[in-house]
């Protein structure tokens, strides 16, 4: 049985899309057979962040009108011979996903997948609740940030009241937290809100968290998912991240300043 | 506590607030949430209704609804004017 994971976040520009390419090619690097679907139809990305942008012939969209099969529409990774990513369209027609056209997806990709990775455009309207609609899992990719964090809140509402398991009353969605764009000196510093904050005010399980980071750019820049790069702080908190997803016990890591400056040992520190 | 903390100390820590309000907020909007779509509509009718017999403020009356597992409970809780109580 392939899970579908969707990762959200209500507010935009987040960290979603970069979170959607680390734990999909994270997922498929550990042998997972795993395909991750751009929903934000109208402003697709996901195919630049994964660096395929050239290879896109067919979308989601294409497929849902049976205008190409999901063989032709599927584009495979060249580093990873087990991912694969389904781009979205360029269309600005809203209502473009259905809800049987995104099930009969759904429902063909588990033939074939262990994990489906559904990023999800911001904000509550249609693709943001179509690729929230199927899901087992919810990752809720939030900033320390106060209108990060309530739209969190308000997509964990959604989650629990309109999606397929919250109809069906089967087993709710898993839902985790991925705290991102941390930055811990400001935090010691009193100017950021703490994982445990933003872990008290939204009482989710936390995932990881991944610390504002120069690597994010670099991998975006050359069309590389961040955990590609082995060596940067990102790429090694998302290598974590899809451990932690797998049932692994990593301890947390990127949450405390690491090293102690000159200045900070003259003034004493805690 | 050192030179550093003391400067730090004197600045107001804004994370503490940001948390503060979102506790707020967050409580306040899944209590909301969870409430009946007729909810907003039937407060203001009570509210008519009370509003014939006694003087009351609009802040004076307010529902809330929880939901534990299978049991409901609606509240109603309605403030009277001081003079009213006096007499
Ligand atoms: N940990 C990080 N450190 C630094 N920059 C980051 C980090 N995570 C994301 N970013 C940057 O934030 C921006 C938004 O990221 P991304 O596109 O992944 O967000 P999104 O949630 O998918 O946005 P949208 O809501 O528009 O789909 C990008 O410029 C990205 O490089
Ligand atoms: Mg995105």
């Amino acid at each position: 049985m392939a899970r579908i994971i969707v990762v959200t976040s209500g507010k935009g520009g987040v960290g979603k899309t970069t979170s959607s390419a680390a734990i999909s090619m994270g997922l498929a690097l550990r042998g997972h057979k795993t395909v991750v679907i751009d929903f934000d139809v109208g402003l697709r990305n996901l195919d630049l962040i994964m660096g395929c942008e050239r290879r896109v012939v067919y979308d989601l969209v294409n497929v849902i009108n049976g205008e190409a099969t999901l063989n032709q529409a599927l584009i495979k990774d060249k580093r990873c011979s087990e991912l694969f990513i389904l781009p979205a369209s360029q269309t600005r027609d809203k209502d473009a996903l259905s809800i049987e056209g995104v099930g009969k997806i759904l429902e063909d990709l588990a033939k074939d997948f262990e994990y489906i990775v559904c990023d999800s455009p911001a904000g509550i309207e249609r693709g943001a609740t179509m690729a929230m609609y199927f899901a087992d899992d919810a990752i809720v990719v939030t900033n320390p940030e106060v209108s990060s964090v309530r739209d969190s809140d308000r997509m964990l509402g959604i989650l629990a009241s309109k999606s397929r398991r919250a109809e069906t009353a089967e087993e709710p969605i898993r839902e985790y937290l991925l705290l991102t764009r941390y930055n811990p000196e400001r935090v010691e510093q009193g100017e950021m809100l703490s994982v445990e904050d933003v872990q008290e005010i939204l009482s989710l399980q936390l995932l990881g968290v991944v610390p504002e980071s120069k690597a994010i750019l670099n991998a975006s820049n050359s069309g590389t998912p961040v955990i590609l790069d082995t060596d940067s702080d990102a790429g090694q908190a998302y290598s974590d991240i899809v451990a932690r997803y797998l049932g692994e016990d990593k301890p947390q890591r990127f949450i405390v300043k690491e090293k102690q400056g000159l200045f900070k040992k003259l003034f004493g520190g805690k | 506590m050192s030179l550093l903390d003391y400067f730090r100390s004197r600045k107001t820590n804004t994370a503490s607030v940001a948390k503060q309000r979102l506790q707020i907020l967050v409580a306040h909007e899944r209590a909301s949430r969870n409430q009946p779509s007729y909810l907003p509509k039937m407060q203001q009718e009570l509210l008519a209704v009370i509003r014939k017999y006694v003087h009351v403020d609009e802040e004076a009356i307010s529902i809330s609804f929880e939901q534990n597992g299978n049991e409901e409970t609606l509240e109603l809780n309605i403030v009277f004017p001081d003079e009213m109580r006096a007499g």
